[in-house]
This record gives C-alpha cells, structure tokens and sequence, in this order.
C-alpha cells in the first residue's frame, strides 16, 4: 500500500504567490505534486468560509499565501 | 504647429522605456520601442529588492513587462540599435537595424532545450558573471520576449562553422541560421530617450582589489547573489571558500563625487541601494554584522530617512563615517580595511566580505548615440538637458529621461519617463479614442447548458514529456458537462487556436478550458481567441499544469499526470459556473482641474493645454507662483524669468481657465465624471471635469529653534535669498555667515528629508561669495546633500573656502545673542568641529537657518474629498513609491510637487508634466470600460453596515445612506474581493471569481480525494 499523503490545498494571490509557484516552475524548482491550486484576485478574497468548505471538501491541509 | 505624426520612437526598453511606451500607447499612438539588447526590462529585472519598502523587484516590474509586450499599439524591436534621425520634429526620419536573432520568435516556445546542450560557456552579464549561459540564451527567466536568441560573437557556428547542436536538439525547429541583420526605416513625430546608464566597473581602482580578491565585490554583484532567483538561490557565500560571511563593510562612493576620474557628480542611488543591501543582508543571515563606510548619507528621496533610521536602529547597520582608502586580503580569505575617520585617524577593520557600491555612469555606447541622433553631451556624458526644460534634449523633438541625463533612481525614472511624453506629444496626433467596436458579435449563452470545451497542450515536451496529456484528455471527457477534449502541440500557436475556434462552432462548446502553461501570461490571448469565436472573453478558464505541474515536478510523472487530472477537474467546475460579464463604458470628460497655481499646477495645466484639453486652473492666493515666487537664484539660470513666462502662458492660453482666490469647496465623482463646487468670497460655481492634478506644493516650516526671531540676523535660508537679491542685509557690515542645515528636518517629529536645503544653501553660500568674496562663510551640516550634479558646486563652494563643520543630532550648534537687550544683536554660534576634535565658537553676523518643509494642513480636508491618502508627514501618498510616482489607487486623481513630498525646480516641472501625462491616458479617450471582474451586492441581502465601505483600498463601495444598501461603483473597483471576505451578510460577490464559482472548484476533487485515499 502506498504510503498516506496528504493533499493540501493553495489559496494564492494572482499578483504574488501565484506568480511565485510560476517562478518556481520556471527555475524548476521541485516540490511534492499533492498540491492543488486555486488562483484568486487577492488573499483579501479569502473568506474563513473557504478553509471550512475545502476541509470538508477533503482536503488535509490549506494554504494562503498572498 | 506644424506636422505631427502619430507614431513616435522610444529608444531604450528599461523601467524609463516601458513607462514611456505604455503612456503613449495608450494615447492611441503608435510606438516603436527600440532595445539593444534581447529583452525588455533595462536595470531592474537585475535587482532583488528596492527601497524604501523592499518590494521584489521583478514582481513589480513584471506587470508592466507584460503589459508592454501585450499592447497593441506597441512594436518591440529587440537587439536593435538606432543609426540615424534625419527630418524635423512632427516628421522624422528614423534609420535602425534589427540584429539577426537566428531563432524564429514565432516557433521558439522558450523550453530551454537548446541552451542546455549548447557547448560553449561564458560568463552570464545578467547573473554578473556569477553563472554561466550559453552561445544560445535568453538573459532571464521572466525575459521578454521570451524567446532565445543566439549571440553571433560567441556562437560555434557563427564563428567557426561547427556545431549546430541547437538546430538538432530544438523540438520546435526554431533555429535559423540564415537569420539576417534588418535595417528600418520608420516614420516618427517624435523620439524619447531612455537608454539609461551602466554600472561603474571598479576593476581600475587597485586599492580596492576587485577582480583580486574574491571576496571583494559590486553593490550589483551582490544584489544577485541576494536574488532568490539568482544564481545562489539567494544565500550570499564567499567566493574564496563558499562560507556564509558574518561580517560585510560596503564601501560608498566607488566611482561617485571622484574628481580623480572626472566623476564630479553624486550617483544619488548608492547610499539607499547599500542601506538596502545591508538590511536585506541582515535579513538572510542571522547575526549578520554590516557596516557602511560613507562621506553623507544621501537619503534625500520620499520615506527614505526613515528606512535609514530603521537601517541604524532596528537592524543595527553601522553607519562609519570614514574613507576607506586601501583593501589588503589577509591569509584567511578576509580583508582589512584601511581608512581615515573625521579627525584624520588612520584605521583599519577586518571584515569577511567587501561590496563596493558602485557608481553610476553614461553607457558606453552613448557617445555614438548622441552623434547618431545628433544631440548634446554634458561635461560627465550624461545627455544635456536644461534645468527649466528638465526632459529636453539639444534637439527639438528629441527628448530625454530615465537616468541617461543624470543619476536617477526607479520612481524618477518613471517620473520623468511619463514628462517626457507630456512633451513629445507636442509632436505627435492625437485623436480622442472611442473603444473599439467588438469585431465579432457575441453569441447568447444565457440559458443554456454549459457546453464545455477541454484543450490539454502539449507545449512540445515541455508538459508532455512528464505529463500523459493524451490520458488527461482522455480523462476530461468523462467529467460532467464537457462536450469535447483534445490534446494540441501548441494551444497558443495560430493553427491550433484555429481547430479550437472551429471546434467551438462544431460542438456549439460556450465555456473553454485549456490545461497549458500559466494564464499569467496566456489568459489575454486565450480570452481574445474565445471572443473571436463569438464567446464572451470570461467563459474562459485555464489549468496550469506547465509552470506549477510539469516544471515543477519533473521526476514524478505519474503523479503530475494526477495533479494535472485534478487541476484540469477544478477548472471545469469553475468553468461550469462562468458567467459571461460585461464591462461596462464609462465616459471620461475630457477637462481637467488642476489645483493650485505653482510652479507644478502651472507646468501641468500647460501640458494639458497644449494637448488640446480645458483645463480648470484653481489657486486660493490672489497671485499665481506658489514658492517659486521666493526663489531668486537656480546656478546659471533665473527662476523669476521662468515665473513670468509660465504666467504669461496660463494666463493668455484660452484653454486655461484660471481661478484666483479661489477656494475647493466639494469635490464629487470618479474618474471621468468629477464634479467639482468652487467657492470665492462672493460666491459658488461648480464645475464638471474628467480628472484632478493635485499641486497644492507645500510651505516654509516656522521654526522655534536657535533663537529665530530674537534678533533680525537670525533668518531662515528663503528670507536669505530675498536679502542676496535685493541686498537689503540687516547689517552693512557681513564679516562672517553661519549656515545651519536640517532646522526642523530630520528630527522626531519630522523624519524626513527636505531635500532641496543642501542645495539652496550651496547655491545661496556660492552666490555671496561671488558677490562678496572675502566674507567668511560656514555651514553646519548633518549630511550634505548635493545629489546628481548639484555635487559640483558644492565642490566649487568648498574650493572657494567655506568651512563645512558637521554636527549630530545630539551635538547641535548652540546659539547665544552678544547682546540680548539688542533686537539686532550678533549671533554666537559654538559648535563641536570633528575635524579639528574640539569646540569651535564663531560670532557671525547673520545666522541662516535652512528650515524644513512642511506639508500644508489642507492636504487633510483635499484627501478627504478625493478620497486619497496622506503619509505619516501628511503629504500626499502615491500608489507605488516605486513605479506608479504620481497616481493614486484612486482612477483619475495624480499628484505633482511638493504636494506629493520637497523637491527641486526641475523635479517639480518632470512631475507636473509627468501627471499630465498620466492624465492625457485617461482624457485622450472619450470612454473606458470597466474591468468585467467586479464585486456586485445582493440588495436583498444587505443590511447597510458599511464594513464593506471600510475595508475597500479604492473606495468604490459606498453605503446610500438613504436605501441603506452598499452600491458598488464600476467604475473604481478592481475586482479584489476584499469586500466580499468581509461582508458579514454574504451580501456581496465577485463576479469571475465568485462564491458559486470557487466552492465548485473545491468541491470539484471531492470525489476523487474518497477514491484515492
């Protein structure tokens, strides 16, 4: 059996973070592949609610970065 | 006027270049962006962070990068050099060449392949030598274009007819070696100048070692290796022994205020660049010691006192006033420091690291610049210009900005770069722009069931190599509501956008999601494709699975093919719930209001002028000229002739309404639609106007400090100047003048600035020597602040014999009256000479006291009704400090002058013409569209409570006091969603990225998180 991993959810800011995870790529960096993201306009658009829906959507853990 | 042209030329593409593009693009002008190198982006892309906030330098500039390569009216010519100008303004003639790239930009999908097996290796200029590249590369990651090109000096094949690897290696089949040089010839109304300046090499200066000694290097060098995307990923090492150093002196002045090497000149950037660089160091090794060996720290720009205070305090950076004059390598790799403090004691410190901040200087190749387009040189190779025609070259319709006619840092660049636009237009055509009519009409889609369409790209090997795209595709077609799936080469490329427009129509597809690199780059273009297929541009939605998937997960394709699954899962659930939007015109009035009448409001209200617009002039004295009218000396030039000419302008320019007297009562509206009452001691008028300029200035600040006012030889440095002009002196006897600077200024309560005291002082001080020449001057001084130029005739007045003493703050000049019962009293002036280590007392005859600015009290009441900020000093605060210098987050508001924070004659005229400029962007179009993704309220829901009203940066949500709902304004809010996190009632969304669209995007993987684990 596969060894448990979890799949973590980022919340990134168009105008930074999302643009850090493109940098990332670009310098080909390597990082686990249990990340999933979701672009936004702001983290100022991050609603308390969102961590609660994707928890209970199931996902493990929850990034913000902006 | 005679001719004018509707296209122009920009000659150099850094931050100066870019800014000055994207302005007359988008005043409907046709620009010719000219670069010599193989991308865009000049100094900037180079450093790690900027001061004073120490934002990412790439992030910020990145934008406009794009911005600039994605503009229609703009036409890039990289590794293209100018060869001639002939013609006159309005109708020149432009010659240029545009080097062979030998890789076709259009098959060049940047994977990077080729540069890989490349076999030659030279030093990398951008990495400053610190990496290698290829003969075959692009300068950096973010480049644009980004496309690689081949350098024909270093290339095997070029020079020596072997290798031709990258030809075989290249999955695109992008390689050409039949490439050839171009030359143009364009048609242009006007030329600006912005090829900037290069670095001072220290490799000349022994003393210093570098080159030498590894471990001594440039301010430059050093940013790179800070650079997280530099060559050391961001961690500083040694050169000699890649150990993390615990101890780093930067040396100041290298190749800056020399008169040895003909540099008679302040490079301005240098002391904030290595307080910079001191703290960001700090920041990356703990326990980190810096030091900083300096003559003045020259913090004279907007907050930056305040980052040096937090430099000397929070940090602990060590400020060393001292000139170092010898660096020796000890056995260990470290390097003494030998230097000479104040009192002339000799020195020496060890340290385990060197930067020599560097200097800067006219490029090399400006000399044949300047003699290609027939212009000027000054004494130290900058382009001449004049200080009352700040961005004028020697040739008319030729002009000039960034740091080519003199040092500058970023936000002056961008300063001047938008005032050298509000003067080339005076050459140029232009035409009020209507918003272009949709070429194809929209189709219908409300109702209908998402059809949704999914393209999985390739990009050659770049994500097929990793990801199983055919499976991805594959995949998709079993997800509810897609229609269709296919996988393409190159989504981007014409055919493949071509088969997605047909199968659009084939499969009557109304929502497209596309799996491929970044929509940071390809949203614009994928958007336009969708509307060209009759969609509305928002029912478009884009998985990243190249930039944060294959890139980023090279070794592990099983589960990148996975992550790309689920990411191209979450976009079809978003796209299931895209909506098309709207955005909605607004129509923008083409008058303009200037507030106040200096020397600012005045610049700026002719530029407007000039560009055929009305403009509302308003100033509360009865006379125009705010504190130009005080000023009577500028060097070679005099400041009441330019007074009585810009009068003269505004005065008789029919364009120019003018309000004396007059005072801003209401100011209503947005951009394009202000509404503005005036009010006079008679009576109320209101205006309409599509745009405010604020050039409010700022006032002389009214000291309390070393006895002002108990005897009349005690003066402040403004009522000096009137008494030099008009030689009314309180005294026929002027043995001795004592100077004291920073009265009021960088203090407590005042921690910044004022800029232009050093100045005036130099030139009060040279202008009564030269009048007088045997009387004794002294200036008392915590740093002095020529910067630029001004560094020459503060060298002239020291030759000249004035005594420069300086003081600390804790040590300041003590004052006494010779006689206290005598209003006319002889001032005693003691204070603590470090030269000579001991008390120096001097009784003067008049005592001048260069006193601070201060910003004006109704810039509170103005704010408020603009609803724009002020700074902690209460000036007005701009959008970016770095990049956006005279606007405000606010659509249509611009600054200009001491109103935004103390500067010079010069600057103060680039400013005013630079917010006109920023100004003509807006008023040059009769309407503009609002963004699509913007917040909306449900009426139903909202109670009124106006947190929404509080949190908003834009102030485009309001609560109607009357309805008592929140209403949003389209034609200010920018779609960030702040307001929609913190609306208590979930009264508020945001269209594009919605409640609805984003929980069906978590949602969406649901499922496949249960049958995974």
């Amino acid at each position: 059996m596969k060894e448990w991993q979890p799949k973590i959810l980022a919340i990134l800011c168009n105008w930074c973070s999302y643009a850090g995870a493109d940098l990332a790529g670009v310098s080909r960096m390597q990082y686990p592949p249990n990340v999933r993201v979701i672009r936004i306009p702001c983290s100022g658009r991050v609603d308390p609610l969102f961590i609660m829906k994707s928890l209970q959507s199931g996902f493990d853990g929850i990034l913000v970065s902006g | 006027m005679g001719l004018k042209s509707r296209s122009v030329m920009v000659v150099g593409a850094g931050i100066a270049g870019i800014q000055a593009s994207l302005d007359l693009a988008e005043m409907g002008l046709d620009v010719h962006l000219v670069e010599e190198s193989a991308t865009i982006g000049g100094r900037m892309p180079q450093l790690d962070k900027t001061f004073p906030t120490n934002d990412c330098s790439m992030c910020i500039l990145a934008p406009k990068m794009s911005e600039c390569a994605r503009h229609p009216n703009i036409t890039i010519h990289i590794k293209s050099s100018v060869t001639k100008v002939t013609g006159n303004p309005g109708d020149f003639t432009a010659k240029m060449v545009e080097h062979a790239k030998y890789v076709d930009p259009v098959k060049c999908v940047s994977c990077g392949l080729c540069e890989e097996k490349c076999p030659v290796k030279v030093d990398d200029e951008f990495d400053m030598g610190l990496r290698k590249r290829g003969a075959i590369s692009r300068s950096f990651l973010q480049s644009i274009p980004s496309e690689y090109t081949i350098d024909k000096d270093r290339c095997l094949y070029l020079t020596k007819g072997v290798c031709r690897i990258c030809e075989k290696v290249c999955p695109a089949g992008a390689i050409n070696f039949e490439d050839k040089d171009i030359e143009i010839e364009l048609k242009v109304g006007a030329v600006i100048l912005a090829s900037g300046i290069d670095a001072f090499d220290p490799i000349g200066f022994g003393h210093f070692g570098y080159k030498r000694y590894p471990n001594v290097v440039t301010s430059l060098d050093f940013e790179r290796m800070l650079s997280a995307s530099g060559p050391f990923g961001g961690h500083v090492l040694r050169a000699s022994d890649h150990a993390e150093p615990k101890s780093i002196a930067f040396i100041q002045c290298v190749g800056s205020r020399d008169e040895s090497i003909g540099h008679n000149y302040c490079s301005s950037a240098c002391c904030m660049f290595a307080i910079k660089e001191a703290i960001i160091a700090k920041e990356h090794m703990k326990g980190l010691e810096s030091s900083i060996f300096y003559m003045d720290i020259r913090a004279f720009g907007k907050d930056f006192d305040k980052y040096y205070e937090k430099a000397k305090g929070q940090y602990g950076v060590d400020f060393i006033k001292s000139k170092v004059s010898e660096i020796r390598e000890l056995e260990n790799g470290n390097l003494s420091l030998r230097h000479v403090l104040e009192n002339g004691k000799i020195e020496f410190a060890e340290f385990d690291m060197v930067v020599l901040s560097v200097g800067l200087q006219p490029r090399k190749n400006s000399v044949r610049l300047a003699k290609n387009l027939d212009i000027k040189l000054n004494e130290f190779g900058f382009c001449r210009s004049d200080t009352f025609e700040p961005l004028k070259t020697s040739r008319e319709g030729i002009y000039v900005c960034g740091a080519m006619n003199g040092p500058r840092d970023i936000p002056e660049s961008v300063t001047t770069a938008s005032g050298a636009v509000a003067d080339a237009v005076k050459y140029l055509r232009l035409d009020r722009q209507e918003i272009a009519e949709k070429k194809i009409p929209e189709k219908d889609i409300v109702g209908d069931r998402p059809r949704i369409g999914t393209f999985v790209c390739h990009c050659g090997i770049n994500i097929a190599g990793v990801v199983d795209v055919k499976d991805v595709a594959e995949y998709a077609k079993d997800l509810p509501n897609v229609e269709h799936s296919e996988d393409l080469m190159y989504a981007c490329s014409q055919d493949c956008m071509n088969t997605i427009k047909q199968r659009i129509e084939e499969h009557g597809l109304n929502r497209i999601v596309i799996a491929a690199c970044t929509p940071r780059t390809h949203e614009p273009l994928f958007r336009e494709m969708v509307s060209e297929a009759g969609l509305n541009p928002y029912l478009f939605e884009m998985a990243n699975i190249r930039d944060q998937c294959s890139w980023a997960h090279m070794n592990e394709p099983e589960l990148a093919t996975e992550k790309s699954k689920d990411l191209m899962n979450m976009g079809v659930a978003k796209a299931r719930e895209l909506a098309p939007l709207e955005r909605l015109p607004i129509e923008i009035n083409p008058k303009a209001l200037v507030i106040g009448a200096g020397l600012a409001g005045m610049t700026a209200a002719e530029a407007l002028a000039d560009a055929g617009h009305e403009v509302f002039l308003v100033e509360k004295e009865a006379e125009l000229g705010g504190n130009l009218r005080n000023i009577y000396y500028a060097f070679d030039k005099d400041p009441q002739e330019l007074l009585a000419e810009k009068i003269k302008n505004v005065s008789k320019n029919k364009l120019i309404h003018l309000f004396k007297s007059t005072k801003i009562e209401k100011i209503d509206g947005y951009v394009g639609n202000f509404v503005t009452t005036l009010k006079t001691e008679k009576d109320e008028q209101t205006l309409e106007h599509g745009i405010v300029i604020i050039a409010t200035g700022a006032e002389e600040h009214k000291t309390k400090e070393y006895l002002y006012g108990e005897s009349s030889r005690i003066i402040t440095q403004v009522e000096f100047e009137e008494m030099l002009h008009n030689g009314n002196f309180p005294t026929k006897k002027l043995k001795n003048v004592v100077m004291i600077q920073c009265v009021g200024s960088r203090e407590e309560d005042r921690m910044y600035c004022s800029r232009v005291c050093c100045t005036k002082a130099v030139k009060n001080a040279l202008t009564l020597k030269k009048k007088f020449p045997n009387i004794n001057t002294y200036i008392a001084y915590r740093d002095i602040r020529t910067y630029g130029f001004r560094e020459k005739y503060y060298t002239e007045l020291r030759d000249l014999g004035t005594m420069f003493v300086h003081y600390d703050l804790d040590k300041k000049p003590e004052i006494t009256l010779v006689d206290e019962w005598d209003p006319d009293s002889q001032v005693n002036v003691t204070i603590f000479d470090p030269i000579m280590d001991k008390e120096v007392e001097v009784k003067t005859d008049l005592l001048v006291l260069a006193t601070a600015i201060d910003a004006k009290k109704e810039n509170i009441e103005l704010g408020k009704m603009l609803k724009v900020p002020l700074n902690a000093d209460g000036m007005f605060m701009e959008a970016h400090v770095k990049l956006r210098p005279v606007d405000f987050a606010t659509d249509g508001v611009f600054v200009a002058g001491l109103a935004h924070t103390p500067k010079d004659i010069d600057e103060s005229m680039a400013q005013a013409k630079a917010a006109a400029s920023r100004a003509l962007t807006f008023l040059n179009k009769k309407a503009i569209l609002a963004e699509g993704t913007i917040c909306e309220v449900n009426d139903s829901r909202c109670t009124g409570c106006g947190y929404c009203e509080q949190i908003c940066a834009y102030n485009a949500i309001e609560v109607d006091l009357e309805k008592e709902i929140a209403i949003v304004n389209e034609a200010l809010c920018k779609g960030c969603g702040a307001c929609v996190a913190s609306c208590r009632c979930a009264a508020l969304d945001l269209r594009g990225f919605s409640n609805e669209q984003l929980f069906s995007a978590f949602d969406a993987l649901e499922m496949t998180n249960i049958l995974n684990n």
